[in-house]
């Protein structure tokens, strides 16, 4: 890995240390390598979750192919089809029709008539100001039976809105309201399913609760009776806004409990939630023991070795590494480029902690920091191992459905693991879409 | 109608094509865009990505950047990466954005050059064609800036140009190399694949240039106008097109037959009563043709999903079909015994057509890539087991 080593003066630097990062912009902008790290999910997985439905993107044959191989490489072909967008389309007074007879053209063609079909624009029609009512309403005339909805492959928008959230917010926006059940209760937002074991899901099942979830779904009409949870619960940031919206438009509660670190955090979280469910509050004591042992335990196993984490691994980095470290691990390094919702415990680690170095994922001058020597390093996260040039590292993306105290000691156990056992990190990380069975020879 | 595809994926774009190009230069390639080109580029149309660096990167274009026509980020980006990185060179390629906002990415590289000392060219893709354009452009980019006169060698020099990735695979660059030397021929540059810029400035040294895929027309017919040096199409596959082509070579180097253009074996005809269906890039496509007829006495018949210049098609005889609903007519037209293409044709091969499977990295990706044969100066029957 990269270091300050040798009087070496970067223009764009592509690491600072952690007690001289600004949380306001953590690294100055610039040109941006891709690491060869493909486990965080894209919003073809994303559209593939609801079931049933088929996607159509219309879009420039560059931003096409990324879409299409993702499905090809999950042998899920089926699943996708597209318009491509050629120059004179931008300019020919088409570019609404082209996009209807195209669906129009994809439906007519498929084998099946599938209940929902996910419509992904992109900036071109964005930027060309192209009227998505006149699609939707024209081929909601012609398929009265088919819901359809605009969703946005448009990343040269992402500082307006994330491409995760604006999908989540879309796919979410086909729930129809029903009556509210309130014996139901469903988590939004999530791209697998909650752990079993974690106190979260025990909590809601063990209360006599039905939990719904997009991942549980096998039917177009099982997602619509999402729309009778009384409670919809979020613990992902990227996920916030859609359950937001849809609890504002069923009329069920929305509770936000974010996948904390912070013991405190977390036991705010239950508190929240059994308060909401008018449920007896959750006696946590025997689940932060279990953390604790946990941790305690990989601690004796790993030592002092030095630890690296990436913020693909889960949604709170910093509080993550505030944590560890006050109980007692050695951690040396996080990789990520700005801050998310974990401002607060960022500030405490950058007092506390100050000579943490804090590397950035995408600085042009991260291009051949994998190929630089570096002391052994417990890693975690898929971008964390390959920066490090680890086999020893946590094989998890976006908290890998790991919640609560439960997935607090899970976590130490894979870490554990990871210690003891090397993976094939070439084959690992390049697999596309984290839990996704990947069929590419790579 | 436009091009619609229900189940078929697209080939690579024009920036894939690009980058891929002159991956192994030791320049720096910037793609003008949000991330989405990059992130394509180094998963699905790039296998060197994980075991080789090269200096290829996005601009992340925001919003703002774009309808404001803030270059100047561009520009100082590209220059501050200089400073840190010490590139050969710089190519800028563009994607569906600076389309739409008009970006002028020679002017832009003009500045980038005056200011940073370092060669810099502007390319025009925008992300709507195919991989074609894109490599084409690069090499011949690349050839103009960098070729000079040099002597000749006392040897038939060769220089192989449209060696990518994503129309051969790894390793090809070896087998040609090995396969000109078995020849009395020798390798001058490998454009694309296994030379570096210092074999880019010699390239005048040879005789002789063999195209081995379209994208390596506009470079070779540079070096055609420029230099003098006559070029031929053909990969060599198997045995007897491979002796055909080595032949060629020899006697297109000592005395060029076509005044104008490339010279096209005519083993590479497509037949017009074939029973056998090659979908494939066109001077990969034909090539399997002729080595099939060479070796095997098959006649087959070439499709090429991919653009390809006039003058080549007016050769083989191949048909250019790009839409999903064409390519599947063609094919019930056609009604061939047998169709030798990628493995994600299989969704439109009729029943009862026997397929067999050809990967191609520029269709499908990294999904088959360690399938992908290496066809050069081997025994074509190879494809059949």
């Amino acid at each position: 890995m990269l270091k300050a080593v040798g009087g070496v003066k970067y223009e764009k630097p592509p690491f600072i240390r952690l007690g001289d990062a600004d949380i306001r912009e953590l690294f100055p902008s610039g040109l941006e390598y891709n690491a060869p790290a493909r486990g965080v999910w894209n919003i073809v997985h994303m559209g593939v979750l609801v079931p049933e439905s088929h996607q159509v993107y219309v879009c420039a044959q560059g931003c096409l192919r990324g879409v299409a191989l993702t499905v090809a490489e999950t042998d899920q072909m089926d699943r996708l089809s597209w318009v491509s967008l050629s120059e004179e389309d931008m300019f020919d007074g088409t570019l609404e029709s082209d996009v209807v007879d195209g669906v129009a053209e994809v439906i007519e063609k498929l084998s099946h008539r599938p209940p929902v079909v996910l419509i992904f624009l992109s900036c071109m029609h964005l930027f060309a100001g192209a009227d998505y009512e006149v699609i939707l309403d024209q081929l909601r005339a012609k398929y009265p039976d088919i819901d359809f909805i605009d969703c946005y492959m448009t990343p040269t928008m992402r500082e307006t809105f994330s491409p995760v959230v604006w999908l989540n917010k879309r796919m979410y926006s086909l729930i129809k309201p029903l009556p509210l059940d309130k014996k139901s209760v469903s988590i939004i937002g999530c791209d697998r399913a909650t752990d079993e074991n974690s106190e979260l899901v025990k909590l809601i099942r063990d209360s006599g609760l039905t939990l719904r979830d997009i991942n549980y779904c096998k039917t177009y009409g099982e997602f619509q009776r999402m729309g009778s949870s009384a409670v919809n619960i979020s613990y992902l940031p990227t996920a916030f806004a859609a359950s937001q919206e849809l609890s504002q438009r069923t009329g069920a509660s929305a509770l936000h409990l974010p996948n904390a670190f912070d013991y405190n955090i977390l036991k705010e979280n239950y508190q929240k939630l059994c308060e909401t469910l008018c449920i007896d509050v959750l006696d946590l004591s025997e689940y932060e023991c279990k953390a604790d042992e946990a941790l305690k335990k990989t601690l004796a196993a790993v030592g002092s070795i030095p630890i690296a984490i990436d913020y693909t691994a889960v949604t709170r980095p910093f509080e993550l590494v505030y944590m560890l470290s006050e109980k007692g691990f050695n951690v040396r390094y996080i990789i990520s480029d700005e801050v998310g919702e974990d401002a607060q415990p960022f500030n405490r680690l950058k007092e506390k902690y100050p000579d943490i170095m804090l590397y950035s994922s995408d600085n042009v001058n991260m291009f051949n920091a994998a190929d630089e020597p570096n002391d052994p390093v417990l890693a975690i996260g898929q971008k964390a191992a390959w920066f490090f040039s680890t086999d020893n590292f946590v094989d998890i993306v976006s908290n890998g459905g790991l919640y609560g105290f439960e997935g607090i000691a899970s976590l130490a156990e894979l870490m554990t693991d990871a210690f003891l056992n090397k993976k094939d990190r070439r084959t690992v990380i390049q697999q596309k879409g984290w839990g996704c069975s990947c069929n590419a020879q790579i | 109608m436009k091009n619609v595809s229900r189940i078929l994926p697209m080939y690579t774009a024009d920036t894939s094509g690009v980058c891929s190009a002159l991956y192994e230069l030791g320049g720096m390639t910037v793609i003008h865009d949000a991330s989405g080109c990059n992130s394509t580029y180094t998963t699905h149309d790039e296998p060197r990505w994980y075991d080789r660096r090269s200096m290829v990167f996005i601009s992340a274009l925001t919003e703002m950047d774009a309808i404001m026509g803030n270059d100047e980020k561009l520009v100082n980006d590209c220059i501050s990466a200089v400073a840190d990185l010490h590139p050969e060179f710089i190519a800028l390629c563009g994607s569906p954005m600076p389309m739409m906002t008009g970006v002028d990415f020679e002017a832009i590289a003009s500045e980038i050059r005056d200011r940073s000392g370092i060669p810099t060219f502007g390319l025009h893709t925008n992300g709507t064609v195919s991989y074609i354009s894109g490599a084409s452009q690069a090499f011949a980019a690349v050839v103009k800036e960098f070729v000079r006169r040099v002597p000749k060698t006392d040897s038939i020099g060769v220089n192989v140009i449209g060696l990518t990735p994503l129309d051969h695979p790894l390793g090809t660059e070896i087998s040609i190399k090995s396969w000109l030397t078995t020849n009395g021929m020798e390798l001058i540059c490998g454009l694309g694949m296994g030379s570096t810029l210092d074999d880019v400035r010699r390239m005048t040294a040879a005789k002789v240039n063999l195209v081995v895929s379209n994208t390596g027309l506009e470079a070779a017919e540079y070096l055609r106008k420029y230099y003098d040096i006559p070029y031929v199409f053909g990969l060599p596959f198997g045995n007897g097109f491979s002796r055909r082509l080595a032949d060629t070579l020899r006697s297109e180097a000592e005395k060029p037959s076509v005044k104008t253009g490339g010279y096209v074996p005519k083993e590479m005809l497509s037949f017009p009563d074939a029973d056998t269906l090659v979908i494939a890039e066109g001077v990969y496509g034909a090539s399997l043709c002729a080595a099939l007829k060479a070796d095997l006495g098959i006649k087959a018949g070439l499709l090429c999903p991919l653009p390809a210049d006039d003058v080549f098609y007016g050769f083989t005889g191949g048909d250019c079909v790009f839409s999903e609903e064409d390519i599947e007519a063609f094919i019930a037209d056609m009604k061939p015994k047998t169709v030798i293409a990628d493995p994600l044709y299989k969704y439109i091969i009729p029943k009862g057509t026997m397929h067999i499977e050809l990967p191609h990295l520029a269709f499908s990706g990294r999904t088959y890539q360690r399938s992908i044969p290496n066809l050069i100066n081997t025994d074509i029957k190879e494809l059949f087991k």
